[in-house]
């Protein structure tokens, strides 16, 4: 037992030990923030209405969005049971929008996801690595930099033939390197600090160091920035679609109705804008919960 | 390992002997020749800042070592260098009798279960997302226990460090003041069980009613683990409290080495006596009229040729440009010695062999 | 007070500053009251999180925009709080010159040193470049660095810790400022260039005859410094007085303890009497007087009455419910 006492609390004034805050531990702090940021709230259950209704598609949806039919086409807002009125080959917009979500979602979410698997390995091998190895990894990912996004993605979707695979994996591509820079750029940063050099004082190796001390601080960066990439994501899958490099007909996709429901935009003007409209609030709903994240995780303690 | 009892706290305790001990008690346990490390300057070829020039000094077995000198003097760098954190360029490093690095020596990763660092308190010295328990508990689960005997062992060393484990040990860093933080860092470098710590201003970002509490510390479990201590700092009254025997480091290289009295007493290199009498008086009564020595410490890209101290010496003369001054012969653990043209009574300066 | 019947040039009456945020209110300075006079020097003394620096940068509203600020400023009879935007700019700079800790981000890194105190010079002034060029020359050997001309035209990265400070002080003393406020502006520089500028800043202070309020945590630079001293804890002031008074009788357990954990010539072999615990939480702050719980004075009602600033010498004040027994 020690013969310093200095921290023990003088009896009647515990409140000195105790902590300040009772939230503890850095997630919980950060839900804590969101709680209170009606703003991020109010999109993130958009978010989540969206992604629901993608899920439960064949629950939600009032009709079959295959099912065309001659004589309801191009119905407007409201036209009997069509709620959102009805598409060229009059399929039943809502359903079909529905039905796109999945789609989106999917075009969205998944490439970033391989991305920053594959693009967060490539930077933190780089990161930690540093010297020569950093700059080979960088430099090549430069190389992919050079090309705007939308070009190179419909570059290597429209080599590959089109498809939602290869739309895709163009995607995937695409994000990669953003993915690497971000990951390397914090991975750098934390490998600068004391607690680094603490724990490679105690003899602990490379992979050990990664995983308990660089992966945790860096994870929350890389998160923020990979949240912020599904926005884009969504636009860019939208108009590989469009450009009809991405999903085939007929399946129901936002960027694709965008392209087929164009001619018919005199016609039902508020019909053929809806699948953008999808887009858009899928989009900025998606960017604005990366930015409230950002702003919850970005406080110094 | 009992010994007769002896007064506590008095610094003549005779020494303890660990277990791991190799060279007996007159062996120093660390002997540094010649370390030199030079950080290549980007862009610039040739240039390099010369962080650590040519530096060699022993510490014994239970004592405290004291290091104190400015900024760009290397003190830094050679904290880490004695770890191996930094590899020197050159000189060698001798543990406990055996050569570190090298075949039939000790090897770097021994070394680091025997010698430890403490960093100045900083928010980067302690990982946001772990618990100081795990923070603690990491060193001694790297060096092989197993989690359960390691999460043990940080209880009870948090305990030696006056933090109560239950209370504490959950927390995050940034819900710990500056103090607790740094009984933290303690903890965690004394969880692997080392002989020597290596203290990089340890209390420099602390309050000075906190230094106060973290210096006792120190100075208990010094005491009680029978360790031995190198104490970095540029704040000379620390430096002198907790001290056995100081180095003064300017731009590099040792300017002076003795028993911490005799160099706050009767300092030899003009540069200890300036740093000295920059110390502000406690007296408002006798205020320092004039500032000891002009100008700032130079740049250690391009350190001045001879002396380095020469561009800001009172005393420089035309031998100090030519002629790095030697270090004078170490002889002992009571050896004064200074690296100055004006204690070698062959060098030429109009002053030699008369101070 | 003594016989002096110059208005004080720095009256500041019950000040209280907050801080507040989403998560929680900072109660950083809780009622203070002050005075500094002409050409004297006033140090405030305390650690971190005392609320010396907030004080400081109140005089002047340098304020974060989530400050509320409570209270009476009043700089030569002015009153800062009241202020609009146009005259506060004029105060600061004009009458009013402030100098800071770090001397490497006080500095636009894009402009030379002329350039930046030719800035200051012309918007306070109204001076041309080529007048305002001169006035930085001559600052530049008033505060003695050495090649002023060349120095002119450096830039800050080129110059060392203890010149860029020195640069900086020229830059505030442009205007022929009535009161300088320094916050901490020796704490980040080396031993041998921290005497320099402290010795500069008295010599200047004398010429000149500017009040200074000067803030630190070290007790050597406020005896160095100081013609007076305010001790600060928790967002109070616990003791002020003459310096040389202070530093040898204090009469508050806070200015004693901190005097006595102080590392200055104590034996090797005995601990420090430190003051036991940590500084308090100042979203949190206890019942009573914020010291109690690291006292070794305190008494029962030490823990529900916040002590009010008792008199007990001319020229001393002592914020405690137990001042020492013939107190002088």
């Amino acid at each position: 037992m020690s013969d310093i006492a200095l921290d023990k609390p003088l009896e009647t004034f515990d409140e000195q030990a105790a902590p300040a805050t009772l939230v503890r531990g850095y997630w919980q702090s950060v839900f804590n923030r969101l709680r209170h940021d009606p703003v991020t709230l109010f999109f993130a259950a958009i978010v989540l209405l969206i992604v629901l209704a993608a899920i439960f598609a064949p629950l939600v949806a009032p009709f079959d969005p295959y099912k065309d039919s001659v004589i309801a086409r191009l119905k407007p807002i409201g036209w009997r049971d069509h709620l959102l009125g009805t598409d060229e080959l009059g399929r039943d917009m809502l359903s079909r929008l529905i039905y796109g979500g999945r789609v989106s979602l999917l075009m969205g979410v998944v490439p970033v996801l391989i991305a920053s698997i594959v693009g967060g390995l490539l930077g933190v091998v780089g990161g930690f690595a540093g010297g020569r190895v950093n700059t080979a990894i960088m430099r090549a990912m430069d190389v992919f930099y050079a090309f705007p996004s939308v070009l190179l993605a419909v570059a290597v979707a429209g080599a590959m033939g089109g498809g939602i695979g290869n739309g895709m994996l163009a995607l995937t591509l695409v994000f990669i390197p953003p993915m690497c820079r971000v990951t390397e750029t914090a991975t750098t940063q934390v490998r600068a600090l004391d607690y680094i050099e603490a724990a490679r004082a105690t003899g602990a190796g490379t992979i050990t160091i990664i995983r308990y001390h660089v992966l945790g601080n860096v994870l929350g960066p890389v998160f923020v920035y990979a949240s912020s990439l599904v926005s884009v994501s969504i636009l860019l899958a939208s108009g590989l679609s469009f450009l009809g490099l991405g999903v085939r007909p007929p399946t129901a996709d936002w960027g694709l109705m965008l392209s087929t429901l164009r001619q018919s935009i005199y016609v039902v003007p508020f019909v053929c804008a809806l699948p953008g409209a999808a887009i858009f609030v899928t989009s900025i709903s998606f960017n604005l919960v990366s930015d409230g994240l950002r702003a919850a995780m970005d406080v110094r303690m | 390992m009992a010994l007769a009892p002896v007064p506590v706290g008095s610094r003549f305790d005779p020494p303890v002997i660990d277990p791991r001990d190799r060279g007996g008690p007159a062996q120093p346990l660390l002997i540094a020749r010649e370390l030199r490390k030079h950080f290549p300057v980007k862009g610039a070829r040739g240039k390099s800042v010369q962080a650590v020039d040519g530096v060699s000094f022993t510490v014994r077995k239970g004592e405290t070592l004291g290091i104190v000198g400015e900024s760009g003097c290397g003190k830094s760098t050679l904290a880490r260098l004695l770890l191996h954190l930094v590899v020197p360029d050159a000189g060698e490093l001798v543990f406990d009798g055996e050569a570190v690095g090298t075949s039939g020596g000790i090897a770097v990763n021994a070394l680091r279960r025997q010698v430890q660092i403490v960093f100045q308190d900083s928010y980067s010295s302690l990982n946001p997302r772990m618990p100081v328990r795990d923070s603690v508990a990491f060193g001694p689960f790297i060096q092989g226990r197993k989690k359960a005997e390691a999460r043990d062992l940080a209880r009870d060393i948090l305990a030696k460090v006056g933090l109560n484990a239950d209370l504490f040990g959950p927390r995050y860093p940034h819900e710990l003041s500056g103090g607790q933080k740094q009984r933290v860092n303690i903890a965690r470098a004394l969880a692997t069980g080392p002989r020597m710590v290596i203290l990089d201003e340890p209390v420099s970002a602390l309050d000075k009613s906190v230094e106060a509490q973290v210096l006792n510390l120190l100075r208990a479990l010094k005491r009680q683990l029978n360790l031995t201590y190198v104490f970095i700092s540029h704040d000379l009254n620390v430096v002198r409290y907790i001290s056995d025997r100081v180095l003064v480091m300017y731009l590099g290289r040792i300017v002076e080495l003795g028993p911490v009295d005799m160099i706050f007493d009767r300092p030899l290199h003009p540069y200890t006596r300036a740093l000295l009498a920059s110390r502000p008086s406690m007296d408002p009564a006798h205020r320092i009229e004039e500032p000891p020595i002009s100008g700032d410490p130079p740049n250690p890209i391009d350190p001045p040729s001879g002396c380095r101290f020469r561009t800001r010496c009172p005393f420089a003369e035309p031998v100090c440009e030519h002629t790095a001054p030697p270090l004078a012969e170490w002889l002992g653990m009571n050896s004064h010695i200074a690296a100055c043209h004006m204690q070698d009574p062959g060098s030429g300066h109009s002053r030699a062999g008369r101070t | 007070m003594d016989g002096s019947a110059d208005p004080p040039l720095v009256e500041v009456s019950d000040l209280s500053v907050e801080f507040v945020s989403r998560e929680a209110t900072v109660h950083a300075v809780n009622g203070i009251s002050f005075a500094a006079r002409r050409g004297e020097v006033l140090c405030i003394l305390g650690e971190s999180g005392s609320g010396k620096s907030v004080t400081l940068r109140s005089l002047i509203r340098l304020l974060p925009r989530n400050a509320r600020v409570d209270g009476s400023v009043r700089v030569n009879g002015r009153d800062v709080l009241a202020m609009g935007a146009r005259e506060l700019r004029d105060l600061r700079g004009g009458l009013v010159a402030m100098v800071f800790q770090e001397p490497m981000t006080a500095l636009d890194p894009v402009y030379t040193i002329g350039q930046q105190i030719g800035e200051t010079v012309r918007r306070h002034t109204g001076s041309d470049r080529g007048a305002a060029r001169e006035r930085a020359l001559e600052l530049l050997e008033l505060v003695g660095i050495p090649s002023a001309v060349r120095r002119l035209d450096a830039y800050p990265h080129e110059l060392s810790g203890g010149l860029r400070q020195r640069a900086i002080i020229a830059m505030a003393l442009s205007c022929n400022p009535q009161l300088l406020l320094a916050d901490e502006p020796t704490t980040a520089l080396d031993a041998t260039v921290q005497v320099q500028v402290l010795v500069l800043l008295r010599r200047l202070q004398r010429e000149l005859g500017m009040g200074m309020i000067f803030v630190t945590h070290d007790l050597g630079v406020a005896a160095e410094i100081a013609d007076t001293i305010a001790v600060m804890y928790a967002g109070r002031i616990v003791e002020t007085g003459p310096v040389a008074q202070v530093l040898s009788h204090p009469l508050h357990p806070y200015t004693a303890g901190l005097l006595a954990s102080t590392v200055h010539g104590q034996h090797k072999d005995r601990d420090i009497d430190a003051i036991p615990g940590s500084p308090p939480d100042m979203r949190r702050l206890p019942q009573g007087c914020s010291f109690a719980p690291r006292c070794t004075r305190r008494s029962a009602a030490c823990r529900t009455t916040v002590p009010e600033p008792r008199f007990p010498a001319p020229g001393r004040m002592a914020a405690c419910l137990n001042l020492p027994v013939g107190a002088e």
